[in-house]
C-alpha cells in the first residue's frame, strides 16, 4: 500500500477542522451531561433504517442511530468518524480506511471491516439508487485485517469520499441483514447502529424516542440522556410548540419561512441557516423542453430575466437562502463565481421574446404556460403566485395547477408538465448532484433525472471529462466551461441556493458543528443548565 | 317492539350490511387506485434520488406489478379472512397500525361526543324553556357562532389563549413524553392534553344538538298531549322532561347516530392542529403517501362502524318511541 501525498493531505486536512470544533467548545461552556432534547420531525418517516428509506426526516433521526466512515465540514473537508484515517493511492483508484477501535453496535457486537464492506457493496448498493450508481465503480473490496478496509476502483473517481457520510452510506450490522430481504428484515423495525443514541420507542403519529447508548465509542459522550422527536403535522402548531418551549429545536421545513422573522426576534431562540453545505439544494423552475416555445433558448433567457431572485429570497424566504447565480451552488465544490446568469431585466426579457417572434395579442399575452405548483408547503404556493405575476409582465400567461406530492412525483416522472419547481441536493460535487439534471444520457421517465429533456453534446462531454478525471484541476476546467455554457443556454431557470432554518433554544449547544448540521450524530450536543 | 321479531330483523339487516360493506370495499379499492401516482413514485419523490431499478424493486415489493383485478382479488380474499393487509411502506401490518391509533381516536371523539351531546341537549332544552328571553338569545347566538366557525380556527384560537397567553394547557400531543409518571398523574396529564382538542371538536356538534333540541322541543310543546298534561296539572318540570324532551329526542338521536358512526374516523383537522396521534391523520398521511393498504384499512373500519351504528340507531328508536317498529 502506498501512502500518497494527497492521502496524507486528506488525512491531515481533517485535523484543523476538529481543532476548530474543540476550540469552539473550549470558548463556550463546558459540556454538561444529562437532559433530554425535544425536537420535531415532519413529515413522520415510514421507517428509521437508512438505505431502506432515505427521506430527509429519516436522515435527521436515524443520523443519531447510525454513523458513516466520515462526515464533512462546512467547506466539505472530510472529518473522521468510524474511519479514523484514510489514504488514497496516487492513481486515485485505491482507498484504504483505518477503522476506529472499540466501536460497538447497539446490540453489543463489535463493528468490523466486514460490516463496512457489507454496508457498501451489498446493503446500500442494492437498496439506494445514489449508492448503486457510485459503488458500481468498486472493483474489489477487501479487509486485510478486521480494522482495515481497502477499496479498489475500476477508474479514478475524485468525489468518492463524499459518499461516506452517514446520510449516504450508514454502516449497518451485517449479522442482522445478511441473507435476508433487507427491506423486510426485523432490524428495519428496531434499527441497530453504532451511533451515540439507540432506538428506544416509537409511538406512530406521536413521537420517536432515542436514548443514550452507554457503550458509545467516544468516552464521556454523548452528553444528552435522550432525544425525543415529536410528530407535529401542522406548521402553525410547530411554531407554537417552539414558542412555548415544548420543543427546543426545529429543522428543515418545520417552520415556514414567513414565520422565521418572528422567531429571529425572540430573545431565547437562535436561528441559523448554516449546516446545509453538504446537501446545498438548489431550486429552479423546471422547464419541459418538449413544450414549445420552451425549446427556444431566447424564451428561456427571457423567463430567467423576468424574475427577480432578490425578491424571492428576501420577501418569500425572508433571507433563508440566497439567489442562485448558476447551476452549481456556491457552497458546492467547483462552483465558478465568474459564470453568471443575466440579471433581472424586464425590458430585455420582452425584447428577447419579440426577437423569438412571439408577439403579444390584444390582451398582451404572447403564450400560455401551465405551472404545476410544488406541493411542499405554503411558501411554494406563494412562489408560484409570484411567478405568475412576474411572467405576466413580459406577456407570458401562467395557469397554476395544484396537486399533491404523489401526483407531482408521478407527473414530473412521466414528463406530463409544462413548468414546475424542482430542487435537488448537490452532495458537495457537481458530478454527484448537478450532472444528473443536464446530461442527455440521463433523460429518463423517473423523477430527479433529466426530466426536462435538455440535450447538448458539448455539455455531455464536459460532464464526462469532469467525472472521469483524477486531477481536480482538470475537473475544475471542465466544470467552469460547462457552467458558462449552461448560463448561456439556461436549460432550467435557477432560482435560489436554498437553506433551511435551524431554530433552537439558546440552551441547546453544538446543534450545528459541520456541513450536515442537524443530520450529525449529536454526540457533542448538550443543554446548559 | 315484539321480542320475537328481533332475531329475524338482525339477520336480515346483518346480510344487508355485509353486502353494503363488501360493495364499499370494492369501491374504495378502485377509488384509491384511481388517484394519480403510486407509493413507489412517492418514495422516489421524497428520497431525492431514484433510478428505474429502484422504482421496479418497490413496485414488485408492494405488489403493484400485478394487474389491478388481481390486486383487487388478493385484497378481497384477505379482507374476507379479516386480514387488513400489510403496509410495505411502514413495514407493519395494517391492523397493528390501525389498532395503535384507535385508542387515541376513540378517546378524543368519545370525549367530544359525550360533551357535545350532554351540553348540547341541556343548552337546547334551557333555550326552549326560556324561549324569547335573554337566556334563549345568548344560547342561540353561541350555538350559531360555533356552528359557523371553522374548526381549525377555533382550535388555533383556543391554543393561543390557553397555551400561549395563559400557559395553562399544552398546545399539542396526547401526553407528556420523556417524563416519569404513574397512575393518576398519567390520567391528569392526558386529560390536560385532551381538553382543547375535545372542546374544539365538540363545539360544532354542541351547536348542532342545541339547535336541534331547541327547535324540536318548541314544536312538540305545541302538541295536544302536552296541553292535556298541563290541564291535568302535571308539574311543568315533569312535562318538560317526560313529555316534551323525550318526544323531541328522536331527531337528536338520528344525528347522534351519524356522529357516532364517525367516531372511529376521527377528525383529520383537529388531529392535525393538535398533533393528536389518531386515525384521521393516519388515513390522511396514508393518502398523501399512497399507502393503499393503510388507507383501505381505515376506510374498512370506518364503514363497518357506520353500518353498525345505523343499526344501533334503529334499535334505539324503538326503545325510545315504542310506536316505531323495526323492519328489515
Amino acid at each position: 500500500m502506498t501512502v500518497s501525498r494527497r492521502g496524507l493531505l486528506a488525512a491531515t486536512a481533517a485535523a484543523p477542522v476538529l481543532m476548530r470544533v474543540q476550540d469552539a467548545l473550549a470558548q463556550g461552556i463546558a459540556p454538561r451531561r444529562g437532559g433530554t432534547l425535544t425536537s420535531i420531525l415532519t413529515p413522520e418517516p415510514p421507517v428509521l433504517q437508512i438505505g431502506v428509506n432515505n427521506q430527509g426526516p429519516t436522515l435527521v433521526a436515524a443520523g443519531k442511530i447510525f454513523q458513516g466512515l466520515l462526515t464533512f465540514s462546512p467547506t466539505l473537508e472530510p472529518i473522521p468518524v468510524l474511519a479514523k484515517s484514510w489514504t488514497i493511492s496516487p492513481d486515485g483508484r485505491e482507498y484504504v480506511f483505518r477503522l476506529q477501535e472499540g466501536v460497538k453496535f447497539h446490540d453489543g457486537t463489535p463493528m468490523t471491516a466486514d460490516d463496512v464492506i457489507f454496508s457498501i457493496t451489498k446493503f446500500h448498493f442494492e437498496l439506494a439508487p445514489r449508492a448503486r450508481a457510485i459503488f458500481a465503480l468498486i472493483d474489489k473490496a477487501e479487509a486485510p485485517d478486521p480494522l482495515t478496509v481497502r477499496l479498489t476502483l475500476k477508474q479514478p473517481f475524485q468525489p468518492f469520499l463524499l459518499m461516506f457520510d452517514t446520510s449516504a452510506c450508514a454502516i449497518v450490522p451485517k449479522h442482522l441483514f445478511d441473507g435476508q430481504d433487507y427491506r423486510t428484515a426485523p432490524a428495519v423495525q428496531r434499527p441497530v447502529g453504532t451511533g451515540p443514541f439507540r432506538f428506544a420507542e416509537w409511538q406512530r403519529g406521536n413521537f420517536i424516542r432515542l436514548e443514550r447508548f452507554a457503550d458509545y465509542w467516544k468516552p464521556g459522550q454523548p452528553y444528552l440522556d435522550a432525544i425525543i422527536y415529536r410528530i407535529v403535522p401542522d406548521s402553525q402548531s410547530r411554531r407554537l410548540a417552539l414558542e412555548t418551549g415544548q420543543v427546543q429545536l426545529t429543522q428543515a421545513s418545520d417552520i415556514e419561512p414567513f414565520d422565521v422573522p418572528a422567531m429571529r426576534s425572540r430573545p431565547n431562540l437562535e436561528v441559523s441557516i448554516k449546516g446545509w453545505e453538504y446537501f446545498s439544494p438548489l431550486s429552479w423552475i423546471e422547464l419541459n423542453h418538449r413544450v414549445k416555445p420552451l425549446d427556444d433558448v431566447r424564451v428561456r433567457q427571457a423567463i430567467s430575466m423576468a424574475i427577480d431572485r432578490n425578491f424571492i429570497t428576501q420577501r418569500l424566504w425572508f433571507g433563508v437562502g440566497r439567489p442562485a447565480t448558476n447551476p452549481v451552488a456556491s457552497t458546492t465544490r467547483f462552483h465558478d463565481a465568474s459564470a453568471k446568469i443575466a440579471g433581472y431585466d424586464v425590458k430585455a426579457a420582452a425584447a428577447l421574446l419579440d426577437a423569438a417572434g412571439l408577439k403579444p395579442n390584444a390582451q398582451g399575452v404572447r403564450f400560455t404556460l401551465k405551472h404545476l405548483t410544488l406541493p411542499y408547503g405554503e411558501v411554494w404556493t406563494r412562489l408560484a403566485e409570484y411567478l405568475r405575476q412576474s411572467l405576466r409582465q413580459v406577456g407570458i400567461a401562467v395557469e397554476l395547477e395544484s396537486t399533491d406530492a404523489g401526483s407531482w412525483a408521478r407527473r414530473v416522472g412521466a414528463w406530463e408538465y409544462d413548468t414546475t419547481i424542482n430542487f435537488v441536493y448537490q452532495f458537495g460535487d457537481p458530478t454527484l448532484g448537478v450532472e444528473r439534471t443536464y446530461v442527455s444520457t440521463n433523460i429518463q421517465k423517473v423523477t430527479f433525472t433529466n426530466t426536462g429533456g435538455y440535450a447538448n453534446p458539448k455539455v455531455d462531454e464536459l460532464f464526462a471529462t469532469a467525472r472521469n478525471s483524477a486531477d481536480p484541476k482538470d475537473r475544475q476546467a471542465a466544470f467552469s466551461a460547462v457552467q458558462k455554457i449552461l448560463c448561456e443556454e439556461v436549460p432550467q431557470i435557477w432560482l435560489m441556493e436554498m437553506a433551511f432554518p435551524t431554530i433552537h433554544d439558546k440552551k441547546v449547544r453544538n446543534a450545528i458543528t459541520n456541513g450536515l448540521g442537524v443530520h450529525a450524530s449529536f454526540d457533542d450536543v448538550f443543554l446548559t443548565a | 317492539m315484539e321480542a320475537s321479531k328481533l332475531p329475524g330483523f338482525l339477520l336480515r339487516r346483518g346480510v344487508k350490511a355485509a353486502i353494503v360493506v363488501l360493495a364499499i370495499v370494492v369501491c374504495n379499492f378502485l377509488l384509491v387506485h384511481a388517484a394519480p401516482g403510486d407509493p413507489a413514485s412517492v418514495i422516489a419523490g421524497q428520497s431525492g434520488a431514484a433510478d428505474a431499478v429502484f422504482l421496479e424493486q418497490l413496485r414488485r415489493q408492494f405488489g403493484l406489478d400485478q394487474p389491478l383485478h388481481v390486486q383487487l382479488w388478493i385484497y378481497l380474499k384477505s379482507v374476507l379472512s379479516l386480514d387488513l393487509g400489510f403496509s410495505h411502506r411502514q413495514q407493519q401490518p395494517v391492523a397493528a397500525l390501525v389498532l395503535e391509533r384507535l385508542p387515541a381516536t376513540l378517546l378524543l371523539t368519545g370525549a367530544a361526543f359525550a360533551f357535545a351531546l350532554a351540553a348540547g341537549v341541556t343548552l337546547g332544552a334551557l333555550a326552549a324553556q326560556r324561549v324569547g328571553r335573554w337566556a334563549d338569545s345568548v344560547i342561540t347566538v353561541i350555538a350559531l357562532t360555533f356552528y359557523a366557525t371553522p374548526l381549525f380556527w377555533v382550535g388555533l384560537m383556543l391554543v393561543l389563549v390557553f397555551s400561549v397567553w395563559l400557559e395553562w394547557l399544552p398546545s399539542f400531543g396526547m401526553s407528556s413524553v420523556g417524563v416519569e409518571m404513574h397512575g393518576l398523574e398519567v390520567v391528569w396529564d392526558v386529560a390536560q392534553h385532551l381538553l382543547l382538542p375535545a372542546l374544539t371538536l365538540g363545539l360544532f356538534y354542541l351547536a348542532v344538538y342545541a339547535r336541534l333540541t331547541r327547535a324540536t322541543m318548541l314544536e312538540v310543546a305545541d302538541q295536544d298531549f302536552v296541553k292535556t298534561a298541563r290541564a291535568k296539572g302535571v308539574p311543568e318540570g315533569r312535562i318538560l322532561r317526560a313529555h316534551v324532551l323525550r318526544n323531541a329526542l328522536l331527531p337528536v338521536i338520528t344525528f347522534a347516530g351519524i356522529q357516532a358512526g364517525q367516531l372511529l374516523g376521527g377528525s383529520i383537522l383537529v388531529e392535525t392542529v393538535f398533533a393528536w396521534p389518531g386515525i384521521g391523520r393516519l388515513a390522511f398521511e396514508a393518502l398523501l403517501a399512497r399507502d393503499y393498504p393503510v388507507l383501505l384499512g381505515v376506510f374498512f373500519c370506518t364503514s363497518v362502524m357506520v353500518v353498525l351504528f345505523n343499526l344501533l340507531t334503529d334499535l334505539l328508536y324503538a326503545i325510545i318511541d315504542p310506536r316505531v317498529e323495526v323492519a328489515g
